[in-house]
């Protein structure tokens, strides 16, 4: 009974023992693969900070999200003063309950078509996007909206995988951008995200702009007021009449990896 | 900033605008008699007011009876008209108002919405009114914004 024992022992030693094994398998390989996504994602935000490279490139398919009323305005402002046929095709993204958004952008995108040649036909292209909250929708309808509106633009992201997203709030953009940033982290597309907060921010930044600043997703945030600057200083400042220049210098010398 | 008029000397326009937004209080604050009586006392004939979505309707004058005109509307498709022929414009808060009226150089004063939920559009207006571009207020200080008014210090 003894010896009985000490196999029993041995035995369960044993088990214990390749048990362990299997636990510390699974934890290595655990931390093996969270190490390197926490490398990834920090080599994404290092590479993403970086200034661009200056090889000339060729057309890069842009995505441009419309905010509403004031958004879109300073939006279609600063596409009017880059050099569009860079930036092709060009997808817009607005809200689905923005009726005027995308109508402005088709005007802008026919005078460009008036202006100039075969070069920009057929590189536009229109669509619609669910929001996650209406104002005033209550919050227990939302967690489903917001499910619906991220599928969607999962889905939308996945047709586009744009090379450039040209942003400047509101919310409609937080979802785009966090889906480019996770196709970055899976190697599934490189997109450079430029964020332009509004003029109309002069002391803080706005919801978006401040959850792209901190988590570091946005590859370039402009700000429009100095003081803006000083409170966030990875900001990049232009003044106001400068924005639409600095942008397109800064795109222009972008080489999509 | 230059005071444009539409060519004639007698007829002055006060051109308020509220954008797409429903601003009553501004609409109200402008339809005051001690704010009509002080814009007529600065000289300004006309006032019209483009009032958006609100509901707050204000009293429409001929000024046959050697008072202040006033007319209004709710939308319109040529508001840059309306901008190009006044001699003042109140305005709301929006940057593409705000802008579009300092482009054309017409003395500006812009009315905070204080009932918007964020509001952060006020930061705008309060940066350029300390940098002299136009005069800031509220809807209950309009009156006194306007009686204080001097549009050389814009």
């Amino acid at each position: 009974p003894k010896i009985h024992k000490v196999f029993g022992m041995e035995n369960r030693d044993g088990s214990f023992f390749s048990d362990m094994g299997c636990i510390n398998a699974s934890i290595l390989l655990i931390i093996g693969a969270s190490t390197l996504i926490v490398i990834r994602i920090f080599y994404i935000i290092y590479r993403s900070s970086k200034p661009l490279y200056s090889t000339p490139p060729g057309p890069l398919s842009t995505l441009i999200v419309l905010g509403s009323g004031g958004h879109t305005a300073e939006m279609l402002n600063l596409l009017a003063v880059m050099q569009m046929e860079r930036f092709k095709p060009r997808y817009y993204i607005a809200a689905a309950t923005d009726n005027m958004s995308l109508q402005k952008a088709r005007a802008l995108e026919d005078s460009l078509m008036q202006k100039s040649e075969v070069g920009l036909v057929g590189t536009s292209h229109f669509m619609q996007i669910y929001r996650s909250r209406e104002v005033g929708q209550s919050y227990i309808t939302s967690v489903g909206t917001t499910l619906i509106a991220l599928t969607h633009a999962l889905w939308l992201m996945i047709k586009i995988r744009p090379q450039v997203i040209l942003c400047n709030g509101p919310g409609t953009c937080i979802p785009l951008c966090v889906i480019a940033f996770f196709f970055k982290a899976f190697g599934i597309r490189w997109s450079s995200i430029f964020y332009v907060e509004s003029i109309a921010r002069v002391r803080r930044l706005s919801l978006s702009g401040l959850l792209l600043y901190k988590l570091r997703m946005a590859d370039q945030l402009f700000v429009q007021w100095p003081q803006l600057k000083s409170k966030y200083p990875r900001a990049n400042y232009v003044g106001a009449e400068k924005v639409g220049n600095f942008l397109h210098h800064d795109l222009t010398n972008f080489q999509p990896m | 900033m230059g005071e444009a008029d539409d060519g004639s000397k007698s007829k002055r326009v006060v051109f308020v605008t509220v954008g797409t937004t429903c601003f009553d209080s501004l609409v109200r604050a402008v339809d005051t008699q001690e704010v009509r009586e002080a814009l007529f006392k600065k000289g300004y004939t006309h006032l019209v007011i483009q009032m958006g979505r609100g509901s707050y309707i204000p009293t429409k004058s001929t000024g046959e009876d050697g008072s202040l005109s006033v007319d209004y509307f709710t939308f319109s498709s040529s508001i840059a008209e309306f901008l190009k022929s006044a001699s003042l414009v109140i305005s709301h808060a929006g940057s593409g108002s705000i802008f579009e009226t300092l482009r054309l150089r017409k003395p500006l004063t812009v009315v905070v919405n204080e009932d918007l939920m964020d509001n952060h559009q006020s930061e705008l207006a309060e940066e350029l009114a300390e940098r002299k571009h136009l005069f800031c207020a509220r809807p209950q200080t309009l009156y006194e914004t306007i009686s204080a008014m001097d549009l050389i210090l814009l």
